[in-house]
């Protein structure tokens, strides 16, 4: 019986001399895609030579978002390298804030009142969902679920309303500072955040249930855009494109910051390096953002939001109006600079794509006489040529969005 | 941060390691001679001891007017440790090539094209050894302390903008 139906499946095979069976003539070709495609993420140029859909060989050009981000900082005093920093990874602007204020500190030698290291992780965790809103829902977008986006965007406008309200401004909150951070909560804050919480994990529900088991989004993710454990650890890979190859290097985790060591949260890993894993842990992590935001208002007590060593800080403002060294000390730090300490440091934070590091060096002066930064995404767009040779040029799509690719951190 | 990676490499290298130090915060610093940069870093990634296996993540700074003029500085990391180690290199400016650690840590690719773009400084052995930010026509290296901050070296001539309200659009009827 069963030797029967293994002979209907056999499909007799045409004659080869039949003109149908012509092979299609294709010669390789060279594509440009970008520097300004709707599927490029910001403005990178990448020349793919296909052959028929196939890639064979890619190369990328960045630099077209070069706008000198470390000769603007080494002119500028140390204070005024926030705003600088707001544009590296604009989508979570206050991550990269905090990694370049732990870096200062730790040349300053700095300590950081508890109530502002909440609120830095507090905010961060809430970049973070930005983030990663913003990944999920423009993969949605350019898989062809346009549904995708619209509820993306309603959850991550929500966070972005909740801290224009704590300060300022959506994209370019400046929030973080030399020993601590700008503002406190503005009353009855942490309850407006808790209701978009809820409201924001049911978008991310909503989101959950168009995509996760979407046969269109599981076709195209699962199997493409992959890179092994041992791979993505020689490329330097971080954060969650680390992970979801099974690597569970975390720095929250690995060398706890700020107050990470007291909240309870979990990492997720993934096992393949697909594209679908590298969606899945962005989805996970979304909710583990969640649970730290949630703790860090529980546990938030009041206090000081920034240190008071008047080396590095400024002085509250009735010293300043009120007496003559008050004054003087606020108009040294605006005009001259902090005075950081001669030397140079490494600090690093967990942004939403991966280590987020700063190699500062001051010569005494009021202004960074050096300052470096490791952009995640740098790496993981590095290793898009080997993750791509042999593979659809559709896969492209995907594999792009997942790396998340940043055109403000990577080309500076 | 542990010290030990510090110990382990000076013991290995006592020459080529001309001197150790734990920096600002505790990280362990080495400054290493340029010659033997990639035989260094071969070690630190191969040693299960050390075991730096993530591409590190490396810049330079350019200290005019003391010698070696530049400093190559590489940030490295180790999974398997969990620990960290940087590497310092004095880069003279007579003769800024070092070695490439392409074929240790692919990751490294960008960064040595970045310090070449940036600093001038290159790297033997790179495979690809183009500049990474700016275009091949531009002359000079924009981080290097002696570059003007507003040399600008556009490619097309700038539009000269009459009405600063306006914009360099078309003025319209």
């Amino acid at each position: 019986m069963a030797k029967d139906t293994d002979n209907l499946l056999v499909v007799p095979a045409a004659p080869a001399e039949s003109p149908l069976d012509a092979p299609f003539p294709s010669k390789r070709m060279l594509v440009n895609l970008g520097p300004s495609h709707p599927a490029m993420h910001g403005t990178v140029r990448a020349v793919v030579e296909l052959d028929g859909e196939t890639i064979h060989g890619m190369k990328l050009d960045i630099g077209f978002l070069h706008r000198g981000f470390e000769k603007s900082c080494e002119n500028v005093t140390w204070t005024q390298v926030f705003p600088y920093t707001d544009r590296l990874n604009y989508v979570s602007s206050i991550m990269n804030n905090v990694g370049y204020a732990m870096a200062v500190e730790k040349l300053c030698d700095l300590e950081v009142p508890e109530r502002a290291q909440y609120l830095r992780v507090l905010t961060s965790e809430l970049h973070r969902m930005c983030d990663h809103l913003t990944l999920v829902s423009a993969m949605g977008l350019e898989l062809g679920a346009m549904t995708v986006l619209i509820y993306g965007m309603e959850a991550r406008d929500l966070i972005w309303d909740r801290l224009t309200e704590l300060c300022g401004a959506r994209l370019t909150s400046n929030y973080a500072r030399v020993g601590g951070v700008s503002r406190d909560m503005p009353e009855g804050w942490g309850e407006k955040v808790e209701r978009t919480l809820e409201r924001t994990a049911e978008m991310v529900d909503e989101i959950d249930r168009l995509l996760t088991r979407n046969r269109i989004v599981i076709d195209r993710c699962r199997g493409t855009g992959v890179i092994s454990r041992a791979d993505a650890i020689d490329y330097g890979f971080t954060g969650p494109c680390l992970r979801a190859s099974g690597e569970p290097y975390d720095v929250r985790k690995a060398t706890p910051y700020l107050v990470y060591d007291r909240l309870d949260f979990d990492i997720p890993v993934g096992t393949n390096g697909d594209n679908f894993d590298r969606y899945l842990m962005r989805m996970e992590e979304l909710k583990q953002s969640d649970r730290i935001v949630r703790q860090c208002l529980a546990q938030m007590q009041p206090g000081a939001i920034a240190s008071d060593d008047p080396r590095f800080v400024l002085p509250p403002k009735p010293e300043v109006y009120g007496s003559i060294e008050g004054a003087m000390a606020h108009f040294k730090i605006i005009m001259e600079g902090i005075k950081v300490p001669p030397g140079e440091a490494y600090a690093c934070v967990e942004a939403a794509n991966g280590e987020l590091g700063f190699y500062a060096v001051s010569d005494g002066s009021g202004r960074p006489y050096k300052l470096g930064v490791r952009a995640p995404g740098w790496n993981m767009l590095m290793a898009l040529p080997q993750i791509m040779e042999g593979r659809m040029l559709a896969d492209l799509i995907p594999t792009f969005d997942t790396v998340n690719m940043i055109g403000g951190e990577v080309e500076q | 941060m542990s010290q030990a990676p510090l110990q382990k490499l000076k013991e290995r290298f006592p020459d080529a390691v001309t001197e150790t130090y734990a920096g600002k915060g505790g990280d362990a610093v080495a400054l290493v001679k340029k010659e033997s940069v990639a035989e260094v870093c071969r070690f630190l990634k191969d040693d299960p001891d050390l075991a730096f296996d993530m591409a590190p993540y490396i810049t330079a700074a350019d200290y005019m007017g003391s010698e070696p003029r530049f400093d190559l500085v590489y940030q490295m990391y180790s999974t398997k440790k969990n620990h960290r180690i940087r590497l310092r290199v004095g880069v003279p400016e007579g003769d800024p090539v070092v070695a490439s650690v392409t074929s240790i840590w692919k990751g490294a690719d960008w960064y040595e094209r970045y310090c070449w773009d940036m600093y001038g400084i290159r790297f033997a052995g790179h495979p690809d050894p183009r500049r990474l930010y700016m275009y091949e026509e531009f002359v000079g290296h924009p981080l290097r302390k002696d570059y003007s901050l507003r040399g600008r070296q556009p490619l097309m001539a700038e539009r000269t903008v009459d009405e600063p309200f306006r914009g360099p659009g078309p003025t319209g009827g």
